[in-house]
């Protein structure tokens, strides 16, 4: 999108970080991650769009998606589970002012 | 201003003086009024001291082991309790058990989930498309006297648009039902109890490496009299041309042979057995489940005359699943459920709003997504495999060029599957398919390759979807090559193999 006209490609970089910020909100890992990911992906294959009708087009589609992801956070949140296991090591809420909380643990063998 | 306060203090004056004269109450009153002088606050109970209302921590628990102790008669350090693993110290100071719990909590601790071939997760945009007719939209849309109805049929309608699109169909050609177990069954019974009914052709055909239900349909279809051919594989899982074009007689009437396997994932030449039974005149049906939505189907260049679809393998809802029957040239079948004659009549009963708009969304994304999807999956997919075919003695099953990528089956030898199933308990695999996961028997599709037990007993499948990362890949892969080595380690076999003793000569004694 970065030979549209400046208002749209403020009004796409804006779309971007929403989006981006609202798939960190997801409390499940896998879909964190693709979240994340696809509206990367997303806007890379589309960065060299020109058309006005289509850049109009793949913006009111990332407004929904963006919409989707609002509702969906919030019940991921709602509902949510044990992580997994290879989000470990540095994890979990962070107690007490000092940084840096570093865990190992084995899984599987006993 | 100035003229109001002496009024003010004239009238309180004036108040105190009238409630002063009054007797005995009027004493009281002076001595409370004379205590919020001294004190500056009021007070109606007697104080007590601070360290009175506090519990003394280090007491308490002193005198919480003893009580365990005379009631147990173990100290309770050595006592473990029940269902958390701790022992009865740590449940008895406060702090301890906390950090205790709180270490175990915040660690990851769930599994990795790496069996797409089982069942998908719900796409939350699935989950989003379904919410509203769980909530407001609750309408029957068999329902046409009312807006209720309307809005349901109408979004059931544009679901069904949206899965015959996925596979090049026409929407009249889709019925819903409960999963693709019942299309499965539907399909074949169904068209061979029609052809029955004619008296002309009793003959179906199927292969050996087919899913549990349509083994069963063609079993259940035996006992009422048909004659079954169930035709072998090659050692790739591939079924030949020409041994099908042999066995198709005359009197067939079905050919059942699925589009990728559900634990192999090998792709089926699907398209020339297409064009084979169009020549011969036999129906034919393939069971889709593991490739919609993830490898390109379409039903017209396939000459596919039954489908069937399921909804939770595409990552949408359970207990939904489709079934595509051809209307041009018609494919008459016998239904199994009848009733009010929804769906044309196949397949009665109210059809569910909720889980078919999340089967239609599922299609949609997958649709959308189809070449994002398996690009990624692709990639995913040679990483893991290298990874794992780097290892020694491991070996790939099924064809290695006609396969799903999202189905990655490997064999490693001199190692028991099972038991390297209960030492990856961080991440959720399975040695076959869900359905017989439960027995340890070697899996039947694995035998019908040609694989010796040994090889079949050693097996486990790796199932890759949309939600799959790479860091859960490169985990697996770490975790994979640690445990076999691990239990290699301790095999006896694996030592002789080591020495170089060739396992199939040695003369096991008799015991």
């Amino acid at each position: 999108m970065a030979a549209a006209t400046g208002d749209k490609a403020l009004q796409a970089r804006s779309l971007y970080r929403s989006l981006l910020r609202q798939s960190k909100q997801f409390a499940a890992y896998n879909f964190r991650e693709y979240a994340k990911r696809r509206t990367r992906d997303a806007f890379r294959e589309h960065k060299n769009e020109t058309g006005e009708r289509t850049i109009q087009d793949l913006i009111q589609k990332g407004l929904k998606e963006l919409q989707v992801l609002k509702r969906q956070t919030v019940i991921s949140q709602f509902y949510q589970l044990d992580r997994l296991v290879v989000e470990g090591g540095e994890s979990g809420k962070q107690k007490g002012d000092e940084g840096g909380i570093i865990r190992q643990k084995d899984q599987g063998w006993d | 201003m100035t003229s109001i306060t002496p009024t003010a203090t004239k009238q309180a004056l004036k108040l105190c003086s009238r409630l002063f004269s009054k007797t005995p109450k009027s004493r009281s009153i002076i001595r409370t009024s004379n205590a919020l002088a001294s004190n500056g606050r009021r007070s109606y109970v007697s104080e007590t001291k601070a360290t009175q209302a506090t519990v003394n921590v280090e007491s308490a628990i002193k005198a919480d082991q003893r009580a365990f102790l005379q009631k147990t008669g173990v100290k309770p350090k050595d006592a473990t309790m029940p269902t958390t693993g701790m022992d009865a110290d740590v449940m008895m100071s406060p702090q301890a058990g906390i950090l205790k719990q709180a270490t175990i909590m915040d660690e990851g601790s769930r599994p990795i989930y790496l069996d797409m071939q089982a069942t998908t997760p719900m796409d939350p945009r699935v989950v989003d498309a379904m919410l509203p007719f769980m909530t407001g939209l609750y309408g029957n849309p068999h329902s046409r006297t009312h807006a209720y109805g309307w809005e349901t049929e109408k979004a059931v309608e544009q679901a069904r648009a949206h899965l015959a699109d996925l596979i090049g169909a026409d929407p009249k050609e889709i019925i819903f039902t409960s999963g693709a177990t019942e299309s499965n069954n539907m399909s074949i019974k169904g068209v061979a109890r029609f052809f029955k009914r004619s008296g002309t052709k009793n003959h179906i055909i199927t292969s050996q490496t087919e899913h549990k239900c349509v083994l069963d349909s063609c079993r259940h279809l035996q006992d009422e009299g048909f004659d079954i051919t169930y035709l072998p594989v090659g050692n790739n899982g591939l079924i030949d041309m020409a041994e099908l074009e042999a066995a198709i007689r005359p009197e067939t009437c079905l050919v059942s042979i699925m589009t990728v396997n559900n634990e192999i994932g090998v792709i089926q030449p699907v398209e020339e057995i297409g064009r084979l039974c169009r020549s011969k005149k036999v129906f034919f049906h393939t069971d889709g489940a593991q490739a919609v939505g993830k490898i390109p189907v379409d039903v017209n260049k396939m000459n596919v005359d039954l489908m069937s679809i399921s909804g939770h393998k595409i990552y949408g809802p359970k207990g939904v699943g489709a079934c595509y029957v051809r209307r041009r040239p018609r494919v008459r079948i016998d239904p199994i459920i009848t009733g009010g004659g929804q769906e044309r009549g196949l397949r009665s009963g109210t059809i569910a709003p909720p889980l078919v708009v999340g089967i239609g969304e599922a299609a949609r994304i997958c649709k959308e997504d189809l070449e994002y999807d398996s690009k990624r999956i692709k990639a995913l997919s040679d990483r893991l495999l290298k990874g794992l075919l780097s290892l020694e003695h491991t070996s790939q099953n099924g064809d290695p060029e006609r396969f799903y990528p999202g189905c990655v089956n490997v064999s490693f030898a001199y190692v028991e599957g099972e038991s390297l199933l209960m030492a990856l308990k961080d991440i959720a695999l399975s040695s076959g398919s869900a359905c017989t996961s439960a027995s340890l028997e070697p899996s039947y599709v694995l035998r019908a390759l040609g694989n010796s037990d040994e090889n079949a007993h050693s097996s486990i499948r790796f199932g890759i979807g949309r939600f799959t990362t790479e860091g859960e890949i490169d985990y697996v892969l770490k975790a994979v090559q640690e445990r076999v080595t691990f239990l290699r380690e301790l095999s006896p076999l694996w030592e002789l193999v080591q020495e170089g003793v060739d396992l199939n000569t040695i003369e096991w004694s008799q015991h």
